[in-house]
């Protein structure tokens, strides 16, 4: 496990998840590179999407959840009493598995929708426009930016997802299998939308696809669930030299298709 | 073999019997479905006859004098049920997102417990609630003592069908909100309730559906009038009333009336279940997103 | 370092805009909460000086005369009481014979429209039932039906005496029609969900359809189908309008069904209104108070019927 480098923007301290008395991960303690896209890889179960959710405190909105250990945002835990979890969010977005616009607004009250308040119209219209070139969406929508985001295919709706959540202008950007439900061609898109956002946002991102992570990623760090289905942190380290000389045995077997 | 000629005897009975009992399940399904039609049959005929431009615009008339109508009933019944909505909606709805936000636990199982024992009161009751709270305190009859009991009457359907609606409203479309720093309040307001709007609506429909024929309430809150009223604090005359107090009176005339105000009343409910299938279809519609 | 779990439970309100927020939500589901406990803290205390004039006998003294202001609330649960059996009983046979039908041997093209018209008759009006029943089924019933029941079981004390077309048994018809939809649609829903492999390891033992509807299947949805029944016996207990206008309004014992009647809620409908004397509202109240208890007992016997079938969705 890597020791927590002093000055990263993202970073966790001895981080446990619960759902009622079920321990969902433990003793994570990572942190993330400012401005890369750290990947976060694993077989299913192993809490990586509980803990990417630990991040922006979405994990307590489940029932009975709870939280033990620190979230450090540039060094201050964002779980101290008084913080409060809404200015979180709007520091760390998120992009859903399932492209999740809403279904009552248009596509231009969607991208805008969490935009930082006190804008006027025309400061709307460009962080519109801003945020929906950053997701290389702008072209195929800016003629009919009032009409349904359901009209959108599933490509352009993640897209629209990861728009609306730039235009939040957040420091760090949690993805959740964001290609997940997507076809090839749409899912070579995103991928290549994390590798431009990743100079502007510091990206987390979970996925269950190793080449993926391969491709996109700086920093892959690998969870695993052990005995008593706990999941913990196995190795974290740079994508490349994760992927051809892992340290630890485990990561060695998942990596190479030997279970998982 | 004996043993099976025996069983094969016995089987032509039991088949037998079987058909007669399908026979008679289907007969009785036709029995409750035919009475419905018969009913109707009835209304249409007998109501038709009395239905025309002054039987809707007129007052009525005293007991001799022909012609007439039931124009302050109609208008009354749409005062009151407008009174009683503006009360009910936000009452049932605020109730409703208190439980969808809280579901489980004693203090959200304890208003649910509530709502089921309000669904069950006999509406004659919660007259005598109305009654209790806002006539005899003001020592007069009003309208707004009739909305308080229709009111009364919707919330228990409007808040466990609002709640399903908020429910159905996909874990991810909240979940989108308030993960981009959203507060609980928009989140809810601007995201939430309109994309669960379709199927409250469907509810309040409904709701309107079961208020609109209740007389009994009636009866001693808004008691009824022979003017024009749209005082909400004074007695009014409802359409449910009159087709009551005509039905029982011994006058053919007014009889005759009674029945084209029922035609009336099974008109309006008919208009507003057909209105809520139709959003009903809306509202699933939506949710496919 | 951590010593010991800690576990943060976090508020769900925390931010000033969901404070205000939370407190009308809060705001309006106490207000809720608030209207159906003061339903019953109002009944409870309109109906107090008979509570305290009459004591329990009110409920078994059978005189109700305002002009002496000695009330007896006998005759009225006599009459509720009789309705109600009379309708579930009719209800129940129709309704569940219909529900099998429906649930294991109604073809699509037939099942859905009787589904539909059967659920129908619980849209229509109650004042509309009781127009229909006054003008058409109670004339009927003075015409043709009783004399005919009278013909047949005349015997009987029950079918005895003068028919006058309303009374107790047009009450109860009346009544059961009202409440054949709810036992017909809760039943079957009751029947449908009971697993196919019951019926597939009944039919394969060589019991025909018929008999494993009847002899298997309905007895497994036993308790979600008496639930149903108590439900709509609940909703029959609390009826007036329909009743009020075909019971005859009398209030007086008799054996015979086709005698008139009184209920409870009838004599609410008719003499509230024109009730002189404080002790005779509060009497009227005392029904209503009777009426409302009675109901929230046998709809929460019921719900916890039906709950325990049908797991936690409710009816």
């Amino acid at each position: 496990m890597t020791a927590v480098v002093a000055g990263e923007l993202l970073a966790t301290q001895d981080l446990g998840a619960y759902y009622g008395t079920r321990q969902a991960i433990a003793e994570v303690t990572i942190a993330f590179r400012r401005k890369a896209v750290t990947a976060l890889i694993g077989p299913s179960g192993c809490g990586k999407t509980t803990l990417l959710r630990c991040f922006n405190r979405i994990h307590e909105i489940s029932f009975d959840a709870r939280v033990e250990g620190s979230v450090l945002l540039d060094g201050h835990d964002i779980y101290a009493n008084d913080v409060d979890p809404m200015a979180i969010r709007r520091r760390i977005g998120m992009v859903f598995q399932r492209p999740n616009p809403f279904p009552t607004l248009s596509i231009f009250d969607n991208t805008v929708s969490c935009a930082p308040k006190g804008l006027n119209r025309q400061g709307k219209m460009e962080a519109a426009e801003r945020a929906l070139r950053s997701a290389a969406l702008w072209d195929e929508v800016k003629d009919k930016l009032r009409s349904s985001p359901l009209r959108l295919s599933g490509g352009q709706q993640q897209r629209l997802c990861i728009a609306r959540a730039v235009a939040a202008q957040p420091e760090v950007l949690l993805m959740d299998e964001p290609t997940a439900s997507l076809d090839p061609i749409a899912t070579a898109v995103i991928e290549e939308l994390m590798s431009s956002l990743c100079k502007e946002f510091t990206i987390v991102a979970v996925t269950h696809n190793m080449q993926q992570a391969a491709r996109v990623s700086s920093v892959t760090a690998f969870m695993l669930a052990d005995e008593t289905g706990v999941g913990r942190l196995i190795e974290a380290d740079a994508t490349s030299k994760l992927f051809t000389k892992p340290s630890d045995r485990r990561t060695e077997d998942y990596i190479s298709g030997r279970f998982g | 073999m004996a043993q099976s000629a025996f069983k094969h005897r016995n089987l032509a009975r039991r088949r037998i019997v079987g058909g007669v009992g399908v026979g008679l399940a289907l007969v009785c399904a036709m029995i409750g479905a035919a009475s419905l039609l018969v009913i109707l049959c009835y209304v249409i005929v007998q109501g038709a006859g009395a239905l025309n431009r002054d039987f809707l615009t007129q007052l009525p008339h005293p007991v001799g004098v022909p012609g007439g109508g039931v124009g302050n009933g109609i208008l009354g019944t749409f005062i009151i049920l407008g009174i009683a909505i503006v009360m009910a909606v936000p009452i049932g709805l605020l109730t409703a997102i208190y439980l969808s936000l809280f579901g489980r636990g004693p203090i959200p199982e304890a208003l649910r417990f509530l709502s089921d024992v309000l669904s069950g009161v006999p509406s004659i009751a919660i007259g005598l609630f109305a009654y209790a709270v806002l006539v005899a305190p003001l020592k007069h009859f009003s309208a707004f003592s009739a909305s308080f009991a229709f009111m009364m009457l919707m919330l228990p359907l409007l808040v466990r069908t609002s709640e399903q609606a908020i429910r159905s409203v996909p874990q991810t479309v909240r979940e989108g909100a308030l993960a981009l720093g959203m507060s609980n309040f928009r989140a809810t307001v601007r995201i939430v309730i309109p994309t669960a709007m379709p199927a409250i609506i469907t509810a309040l429909l409904l709701a309107i559906a079961r208020v609109i024929g209740e007389t009994a309430p009636l009866l001693f809150t808004a008691f009824g009038s022979q003017f024009w009223e749209s005082n909400p604090n004074r007695p009014m005359a409802v359409l449910a009333l009159q087709v009551f107090t005509y039905a029982i009176s011994p006058y053919p005339s007014w009889q005759a009336q009674a029945w084209g105000g029922a035609l009336l009343l099974i008109g309006a409910v008919f208009v507003l279940s057909l209105g809520a299938r139709l959003m009903l279809r809306r509202a699933m519609r939506g949710l496919e997103a | 370092m951590t010593v010991g779990p800690q576990f943060r439970r976090v508020a769900r309100f925390v931010s000033p805009a969901d404070r205000g927020f939370a407190a009308v939500v809060y705001g309006g589901s106490i207000l809720f909460a608030l209207l159906i406990v003061g339903l019953f803290v109002e009944l409870v205390l309109g109906s107090w000086p008979s509570i305290v004039a009459f004591g329990p006998s009110f409920i078994w003294k059978s005189s109700w005369d305002p002009i002496t202001s000695k009330f007896g609330a006998l005759p009225m649960i006599f009459g509720t009481v009789m309705t109600s059996l009379i309708a579930i009983v009719l209800a129940a046979f129709i309704g569940i014979m219909a529900a099998v039908f429906l649930a294991d041997f109604a073809p699509r093209w037939l099942g859905q429209p009787l589904s539909f018209l059967i659920e129908l008759l619980a849209a229509v009006p109650s004042v509309v039932y009781g127009l229909w029943g006054l003008f058409v089924l109670a004339p009927f019933m003075r015409t043709t039906i009783g004399p005919a029941l009278q013909h047949v079981l005349g015997w009987m004390p029950l079918f005895s005496g003068p028919i006058y077309g309303v009374g107790l048994l047009t009450g109860g018809i009346i009544l059961a029609l009202m409440i054949v939809p709810t036992v017909t649609a809760i039943s079957r829903d009751v029947l449908v969900a009971i697993p196919r492999d019951l019926r597939e390891a009944s039919m394969a033992l060589g019991s025909t359809k018929w008999e494993t509807a009847i002899r298997v299947v309905l007895p497994a949805a036993r308790v979600g189908v008496f639930g149903a029944c108590v439900l709509a016996l609940g909703r029959a207990l609390g009826e007036t309008i329909a009743v009020t206008m075909v019971i005859g309004n009398r209030p007086e014992i008799s054996a015979s069904l086709f005698a008139p009647s009184y209920t409870l809620a009838s004599v609410i409908a008719n003499e509230f209104t024109e009730a002189t004397t404080s002790i005779y509202t509060s009497a009227l109240i005392e029904l209503g108070l009777i009426l409302f208890l009675v109901s929230m007992a046998v709809n929460a016997l019921a719900r916890f019927m039906i709950w325990s079938v049908r797991g936690s969705e409710r009816v």
